[in-house]
């Protein structure tokens, strides 16, 4: 299957921002089950310091604002192959050691809530598990947008029994390292069937499973991704995985607009 | 410890004259004392108009002190001397060799050698840093490794400082005013000199240039500001090496690089030695509140576009419960016997350790893990019934959070008090610097005192002074 992909993200200040910086995690990684054929990041208002690639193998692309900035606009796009895998994204490439993955995180501390959330899985088979925690999560927090703030953990969604794909993940993740998994986040593109045009990244979890290596849970959709799905950035939580992350001075608001389009080639 | 024989580095056990302090003693013998308590007001004088203060935590006030200064000289023989650098040496190769295998492949992990958990649970370790190359393979530039001595040949590491140590101005200073003071000492012994530490270090830093770098490195001093207990030293250091000393907001990322603001433009840096914690050093990847940082700094320093010195994350290597495992990592990363001792550490998040840990807490000292600065420390023999009994309710609270140690019989050097010479206990910080391939000690380094009778605790902050400390060409 082959996806062409376009990105763009605009930042409209009611000021001018004096100086800011914007780490970009856009980019798709390359691995064996996902090819770039092409890919473009081009930055109006701004200007790519620097490219590099961290320590879940994430490429960052650095942007400094243009002085006096009032619209800033980040266009990523290119096409990208993908084979199908049925959800296994296959063994643990370092750098990083799995058992970075095994620790929680702010985001995906677990208490009360992710106790309640594993009780009773039956474990006999531990893709099967964890599927049926997978379905347990969707039918315990309600998919639903503007419930829940971007900041929460997973122990404030399920205490609110809401949340959008982010959300999702975070409770998988906090849930599979509470019985000892190694488990990560992972924010990507997804081909949707009834559109091509989106306004948000899309976001899943991936839980290490001896034998098999990653596997990848999307929690809002109840499957495996496939080959609609396009692996962008990886880590522990959505802090590490964030489409863009950054600081600006000055005390400008921001108004935020993200048009994505995903379709098939 | 009562029972111990303190070992005086002047009489040792036995109340004779050692060979390194013949001269200086019949030179002592020779000086009036009024001459010299003179001559001792005299240097407090000089370093007050030196400017060397330092700040102490934790008073209510941002007040500054003098360190005191002695003038008895602290005098370790040519060969002592070989002996200790050669073990220094070793221990600082292991270190970086261990940063750069807790970074990359964890082989030490694998090997078994260490448990997983010291590693993983550990909050020292930065996970910034996997997989990452510093420029020159070198993680500590500059490392600061405290050392007590129990009798003639044994030494032992009571801290490896890997992260910021500070210090090496005082023993700049000390030396420039004994100089000043007695320059007839200075003709009569062989010492070896420490003044070229601010040229070595600049010539270490230099090497160490990231591949971004064209032409001659540009080198430049990370201070947190006037308000840091130690901006005295990183304005020393960096007027010493002829760099600029800069300030977080003097810094910015322009076109892939740190580059600091000057009068025409901005000028990229190359190489920063930064006095500022890794914490604070990056308000766009750690500590968001930082004022005191360089947003960015990472992302160029993972890009090849700067060095760091010391490299973020080396606080993995000098932490306590990680020093426990020294002779392990010495081993392990050299194929040699330790060359250096250990104290002997009781880690207590071991139930067994823990256990004797509360058996003894009477004789041993107990640290944090985290801590330094002599802070949130116990010495058992001289701690009261309400401290010991505080202890024990934190060690059972948090006890991965403490180790122990026995309390050792640290030796004596003489200060010069009213009643003449009279043994203080001290401990030695040499200063190592590490360039690629190459491991540069300054002969000599910190003596710090107790200057209070009986007295254990040497830091500053405690009430401690420093020496002059002396390397002699044998």
């Amino acid at each position: 299957m082959r996806l062409t992909i376009h990105h763009t993200t605009r930042y409209s200040f009611d000021n001018p921002v004096p100086f800011g910086l914007q780490q970009l995690r856009k980019t798709p990684k390359s691995t064996p089950n996902q090819h770039i054929l092409e890919w473009h990041t081009r930055i109006i208002g701004g200007q790519k310091e620097l490219v590099f690639e961290d320590h879940h193998n994430n490429v960052i692309e650095l942007i400094s604002f243009e002085p006096g900035v009032e619209t800033l606009e980040l266009v990523s796009e290119g096409r990208v192959e993908l084979n199908d895998t049925h959800g296994v994204v296959g063994r643990h490439r370092g750098p990083a050691p799995l058992w970075l993955y095994a620790r929680p995180t702010q985001l995906t501390e677990a208490r009360a809530g992710v106790r309640d959330m594993i009780r009773d899985l039956d474990d006999r088979n531990t893709v099967d598990m964890l599927h049926t925690l997978s379905a347990r999560i969707r039918s315990k927090v309600t998919y639903e947008i503007g419930v829940s703030q971007p900041d929460w953990s997973a122990e404030d969604v399920i205490k609110a029994g809401g949340g959008v794909c982010q959300d999702h993940a975070h409770v998988f993740i906090a849930c599979a390292r509470q019985m000892g998994f190694a488990a990560r986040y992972v924010s990507g593109y997804l081909l949707l069937d009834d559109r091509t045009t989106q306004d948000a990244m899309h976001a899943w979890a991936e839980a290490h499973v001896e034998g098999l290596g990653w596997v990848g849970f999307d929690v809002s959709n109840g499957i495996s991704p496939d080959t609609r799905y396009v692996r962008v950035a990886t880590g522990l939580d959505y802090s590490d995985a964030a489409p863009v992350s950054g600081m600006r001075m000055g005390d400008a608001g921001e108004a935020l607009n993200v048009q994505i389009q995903v379709a098939q080639q | 410890m009562e029972n111990q024989k303190i070992f005086d580095e002047m009489w040792g056990t036995e109340d004779s004259l050692r060979e390194p302090y013949r001269k200086f003693q019949t030179w002592f013998d020779s000086e009036d004392p009024a001459r010299l308590r003179k001559k001792q007001r005299d240097a407090e004088e000089l370093f007050r108009l030196t400017g060397i203060t330092f700040n102490v935590y934790g008073k209510a006030e941002a007040e500054e002190r003098l360190i005191p200064f002695d003038i008895v000289p602290r005098i370790i023989s040519g060969s002592e001397w070989f002996r200790l650098s050669r073990g220094i040496e070793q221990r600082v190769r292991a270190i970086n060799a261990f940063l750069h295998d807790i970074y990359h492949k964890q082989e030490i992990v694998k090997a078994g050698r260490i448990p997983k958990e010291m590693i993983s649970q550990n909050e020292a370790f930065l996970p910034h840093m996997i997989g990452v190359e510093p420029p020159g393979g070198v993680y500590t530039h500059i490392v600061g490794i405290d050392l007590v001595r129990t009798g003639p040949g044994e030494f032992f590491v009571l801290e490896d400082n890997a992260r910021t140590p500070s210090g090496v101005s005082y023993m700049l200073e000390n030396r420039e005013t004994m100089l000043q003071m007695f320059p007839e000492l200075f003709s009569q012994n062989r010492v070896q000199p420490v003044s070229n530490y601010p040229t070595d270090l600049r010539r270490s830093l230099a090497a160490c240039a990231p591949p971004a770098c064209e032409g001659k490195p540009v080198v430049a001093v990370l201070t947190p500001g006037i308000y840091n207990s130690a901006y005295f030293e990183h304005a020393f250091l960096a007027d010493k090496m002829g760099v600029e000393l800069v300030e977080g907001h003097d810094l910015r990322v322009v076109d892939g690089r740190v580059a600091m603001r000057t009068t025409r433009g901005y000028r990229p840096i190359d190489v920063l030695y930064r006095r500022v914690d890794d914490e604070y050093l990056d308000p766009l990847n750690f500590n968001p509140d930082s004022a005191l940082g360089v947003p960015g700094i990472m992302d160029v320093y993972r890009a090849g576009g700067i060095t760091i010195a010391n490299a973020p994350g080396t606080g993995i290597s000098d932490d306590k419960a990680i020093y426990s495992y020294m002779p392990e990592i010495v081993e392990f990363y050299t194929g040699e016997r330790p060359l250096l001792q250990n104290v002997q550490t009781w880690r207590c998040s071991e139930p067994d350790a823990l256990a004797y840990v509360l058996d003894n807490l009477e004789e041993l000292v107990v640290k944090e893990v985290h801590g330094s600065g002599g802070y949130g420390m116990l010495i058992g023999p001289t701690a009261t019934k309400k401290d010991l009994a505080a202890f024990r309710r934190k060690l059972k609270a948090r006890p991965g959070n403490y180790i122990a140690q026995p309390t050792l019989a640290l030796s004596t050097v003489p200060i010069f008090s009213r009643a003449g010479l009279s043994p203080r206990h001290v401990d030695l910080r040499p200063f190592v610097l590490c360039s690629p391939g190459k491991v540069d000690i300054t002969p000599g380094g910190l003596t710090r005192v107790a200057l209070k009778k009986g007295s254990l605790v040497v830091n500053s902050s405690q009430g401690g002074g420093t020496k002059d400390t002396w390397v002699l060409e044998d």
